[in-house]
């Protein structure tokens, strides 16, 4: 039980408070009866209900999920299979290359993956829509599954694969009764993980949709682009809520789990 | 019958593991190299009134196409000042914003490295919730803070710290705050992780030797924690050299960088291959930093295993 | 109490075939030999042992066998079939392994039930299996936990059952109980015996500690550095080491270095140093005049005297030391050369009453035949 020195307790203050208090003063402003964000008028939820009237708003949100869902999913198996590659194929002809496939997307800045991308498309003649979209959004997010997968493969007992092979399971079969429920939760994580980027692209999908598909990143832009605008603070709190939802109840559930997992086993060491 | 490799161990069935193989890195090559290769092309192409607005096209016969092309674009950008004044403007800025993440983040993730052992769980899904919001959203937060009629002069005007509002909105200052918020928990993580792998006996080993805390941290701590700092000022440095949505929001008019200059050149003035010589550009300066950011993922890697 | 079983030697008889052939393997990793031109037949229903240091190649030896490895030269023959192509989820062959390696996410049934269920086996057939499985290693309590929820001695015993669920030719144990404290070791060393005399299936052992192999296996292979030292019962390499390796790897023993002259029929003198009386050996083995040699003689053969005894070997020395292990002690004597006798003695008095204590002078003595004439 260490206990922190003051620097380290102002630190972590100062820390928080720098990441939160932004949310949360859009939180608050959320809720302000003026339009005028910054005098507060009295409490309100009037553009939480304009805000739902939108129809742009709503069919871009669904866009936005649809998109998400798919590009999340695709990436999600082929980002796996680099993992797998990367970890367990060992050599073979234009692995480099292939590393250097799969790390770059991570740094590389958007405005030039999207505008690589919207090229190829125009030079295969392919129309721009949510198809374009979710190709491009796989693109980029499969190589983060990848790191999140691969840094799981790289702790993974690999007798366990070989036990399965030795009682007779096909390579594919050990790696679909073994190795895949137990890296489940990277897996998951990195599926999470590639939805949320999609979810929260601009730029890629600036570059990359058509006229029939607008997603919810570029119609929060257009309103944003003018300035700050009230709507737009009763969308970002209500993301927020959601968000903060989802990753409090995984951190709990997560933590649950953990207890649960050392306690079956101070049980079980007591035995015998 | 399978394949023996070098060293007499069987492949996964060589059909299967060459599918393996196959599918993702076709993907990568076609949706990834790929169109670097179209974004070179038409780099060394011209502008054109039409759909697309670009000439020569495949359409105009292969070789047709490979002898009108020329660096002209290449040219025009070493000769018109906005340019390469943007490229050393967004290197200044995102070498700073680097730097000053580093500052910011360096003090958070050591104290959460040294925080009561029960607490990390929760400390590391608080650095980690931002980081699941939309990043476009908590960038806009900004513009409500910094304006001159926004949350930070209100504040510093109520509480008499200074007369009348600063202008830190469409201003470089913005966007060293915007880049710095946005990028902290990129650079956090990496030096947690990299501090929590760190054996606290070394730094009672150092101070039974007679060294001080300060030194103690200075000449250990720190060079056992460069692979986070590495990592994370790449994480920072490279996406932020880049960055579109930040400068646009919180920069003014006079904030240049690249990736603004890319996009505008793209959409307001259609002129797709200066876009691209940008880009090609871009990513030329970009590759270095790119190939040591990868190396040291790899190295930190095998390290691990 | 497992049989000693002395007719059962199938290695004697050269009608047995044997189950298991290496016929001049060779294995390499890069430059690097870990099995050198290795030959060596091991038959059915044998607990076989393969023991040595790390990096010996045991482990090799086990992992091409299961295949996980192939040789680099050489043939592989189970069941007279070289199993050469065959990957190791085709072979009938099965691994315990040294972690274990039980899947976290399945209860202990479906660890067992594994195996069984990839062959397709009617769901009858696999309950049936897997209970007899259970109640062979006294698991029927757990059946439903989960790895994590059951000790360590525990889950070596589904590791077990799990690997003789398929009833396979072959089974290989990987350093099985080197994760077990001392007592436990030794219990389950005993039910492993039970166990492969029951069920009638080859066990290959893989282990580093020598009083392991001696306890279970009908024969052991002493291996050193990729290359087999000695094949034989554990009686034989114990009391018959072919060489001072195999000699000082297992047990204790006292090895004198000197030259042979023949002196009899297989009775040999042996000058080990400049004007002592020569020692005497009997040796099947045929020694050149003046050859150099090794005699290996074990600590609990060697007696210690007060007086010069009337034996066939006798030699002045003075006690440098004793190691008092309870039962026994150890009595290291230094001879006036300077080479250092060890003589172990049961202890029938009380300490106390001891009969010879440090620096006193004394006698070591054994017999002609108490000691192992080496060449090498």
């Amino acid at each position: 039980m260490t206990r922190l020195s003051l620097f380290n307790v102002v630190s972590l203050t100062f820390g928080f408070v720098f990441l939160y208090v932004p949310m949360l003063i859009l939180v608050i402003y959320s809720f302000n009866k003026s339009k005028l964000v910054t005098v507060w008028a009295g409490f309100s939820t009037k553009w939480y209900s304009e805000l739902l009237a939108n129809d742009a708003f709503l069919d871009a949100a669904w866009v936005t999920v649809k998109v998400a869902v798919l590009s999340s999913s695709i990436a999600t198996v082929l980002g796996t299979m680099a993992a797998y590659v990367l970890v367990r194929g060992g050599r073979f002809f234009g692995r480099t290359l292939f590393s250097g496939m799969i790390y770059a997307p991570l740094v590389m800045p958007e405005v030039i993956t999207g505008l690589s991308l919207l090229l190829l498309f125009i030079g295969m003649g392919l129309d721009r829509g949510v198809l374009t979209i979710v190709l491009a959004h796989t693109t980029f997010s499969m190589c983060f599954v990848s790191v999140v997968v691969s840094s799981r493969l790289m702790t993974f007992d690999n007798s366990l694969e070989e036990a399965a092979l030795d009682l007779g399971a096909s390579p594919l079969e050990a790696f679909r009764l073994v190795t895949l429920p137990i890296i489940a939760p990277a897996v998951i994580s990195g599926w999470l993980l590639a939805f949320t980027l999609s979810l929260d692209d601009l730029v890629i999908a600036a570059f990359t949709s058509g006229p029939s598909a607008t997603t919810l990143p570029m119609k929060i832009w257009s309103s944003v682009r003018l300035g700050v605008s009230p709507e737009i603070n009763a969308l970002s709190t209500i993301l927020i809520a959601m968000v903060t939802i989802g990753v409090v109840a995984a951190s709990l559930a997560s933590k649950q789990a953990a207890l649960r997992a050392k306690r079956d086993e101070q049980k079980a060491a007591r035995m015998t | 019958m399978g394949q023996l490799d070098k060293n007499g161990r069987r492949a996964a069935g060589p059909m299967k593991r060459a599918i393996l193989i196959a599918m993702p890195y076709t993907w990568l090559l076609a949706l990834f190299l790929i169109p670097f290769a179209v974004v070179f092309k038409i780099s060394l192409s011209d502008i054109e009134l039409s759909i697309p607005p670009y000439t020569p096209t495949m359409k105009d016969g292969l070789w047709n196409m490979l002898s009108r092309l020329d660096f002209e674009n290449f040219v025009f950008l070493t000769q018109d000042d906005l340019y390469w004044k943007a490229y050393v403007s967004s290197l200044r800025i995102a070498l700073i914003s680097t730097v000053l993440t580093l500052v910011v983040g360096y003090p958070i993730a050591y104290a959460m490295a040294r925080a009561p052992e029960q607490w990390r769980p929760t400390l590391l899904m608080l650095v980690i919730l931002p980081f699941w919001t939309s990043f476009l959203i908590r960038v806009y937060a900004w513009i409500g803070i910094l304006s001159n009629e926004g949350f930070l002069n209100k504040f510093l005007l109520w509480i008499g710290l200074i007369n009348e509002p600063l202008t830190i909105l469409n201003t470089n200052a913005a966007v060293f705050i915007g880049i710095v918020y946005t990028y902290l928990p990129f650079m956090i993580l990496p030096i947690y992780s990299a501090l929590d792998r760190l054996d606290g006996s070394l730094i009672e080993a150092a101070e039974d030797l007679g060294c001080s805390r300060i030194k103690a941290f200075w000449l250990i701590t720190i060079p056992l924690s460069r692979n986070g700092i590495i990592a994370g000022c790449f994480l920072v440095f490279i996406p932020a050299l880049g960055e579109f949505v930040i400068p646009s929001l919180l920069g003014g008019s006079g904030t240049l960088m690249i990736g603004k200059v890319l996009f505008e050149e793209f959409f307001s003035n259609r002129d797709w291959p200066v876009a691209s010589a940008v880009a090609v550009v871009l990513l030329l300066i970009l590759i270095i930093p790119i190939v040591l950011f990868q190396h040291n993922e790899q190295k930190q890697a095998e390290a691990d295993t | 109490m497992p049989l000693v079983d002395s007719v059962f030697a199938p290695w004697d008889d050269s009608d047995q075939k044997p189950l298991i052939r290496f016929r001049n393997v060779t294995k390499r990793f890069g430059d690097f030999t870990a099995i050198d031109n290795l030959t060596l037949d091991i038959f059915a229903q044998e607990f076989f042992a393969l023991l040595g240091p790390s990096g010996c190649g045991k482990t090799t030896m086990m992992r091409m066998l299961a295949g996980f490895e192939n040789p680099t030269k050489g043939a592989i023959e189970l069941a007279g079939q070289d199993i050469a192509g065959v990957p190791p989820n085709k072979r009938a062959v099965n691994m315990m392994f040294q972690s274990y390696a039980l899947f976290p996410h399945l209860t202990v049934q479906d660890n067992i039930a594994f195996g069984l269920r990839r062959e397709s086996r009617d769901s009858n057939f696999i309950s049936e299996r897997v209970s007899e499985m259970l109640k062979l290693t006294r698991l029927e309590k757990f059946a439903r936990r989960k790895p994590h929820q059951i000790s360590g001695g525990q889950r070596q015993r589904v590791a077990l059952a799990r690997s003789l669920a398929k009833a396979p030719k072959l089974l290989l144990l990987d350093e099985p109980l080197g994760a077990l404290d001392a007592k436990l070791r030794e219990a389950t060393q005993f039910e492993l015996m039970d166990i492969q005399e029951k069920t009638g299936t080859t066990f290959v052992i893989v282990t580093h500690d020598q009083e392991e192999a001696m306890t279970v296996a009908s024969r052991v292979a002493v291996m050193d550095e990729g290359r087999i030292m000695q094949v034989a019962t554990p009686e034989k390499i114990y009391e018959a080491p072919n060489s001072v390796y195999v000699a000082d790897f297992i047990g204790d023993v006292n090895i004198i270095p000197g030259t042979a002259k023949a002196a009899g029929p297989d009775h040999y003198e042996i000058d080990w140093a400049e004007g002592r009386e020569p020692l005497h050996a009997i040796s099947k083995k045929d020694f050149a005049e003046g050859q150099s040699c090794h005699l290996a003689i074990r600590p609990e053969k060697v007696a210690i005297h007060a007086e010069h005894p009337a034996a066939d070997n006798a030699v002045l020395g003075k006690v440098l030391d004793i190691a008092y292990l309870g039962n026994l002690s150890t009595y290291h004597v230094q001879l006036p050369t300077g080479e250092i006798i060890k003589a172990q003695v049961a202890n029938t008095r009380r300490v106390s009453r001891r009969d010879y204590t440090w620096e006193d002078q004394v006698w070591v003595s054994w017999t002609k035949t108490a000691g192992v004439l080496l060449d090498q």
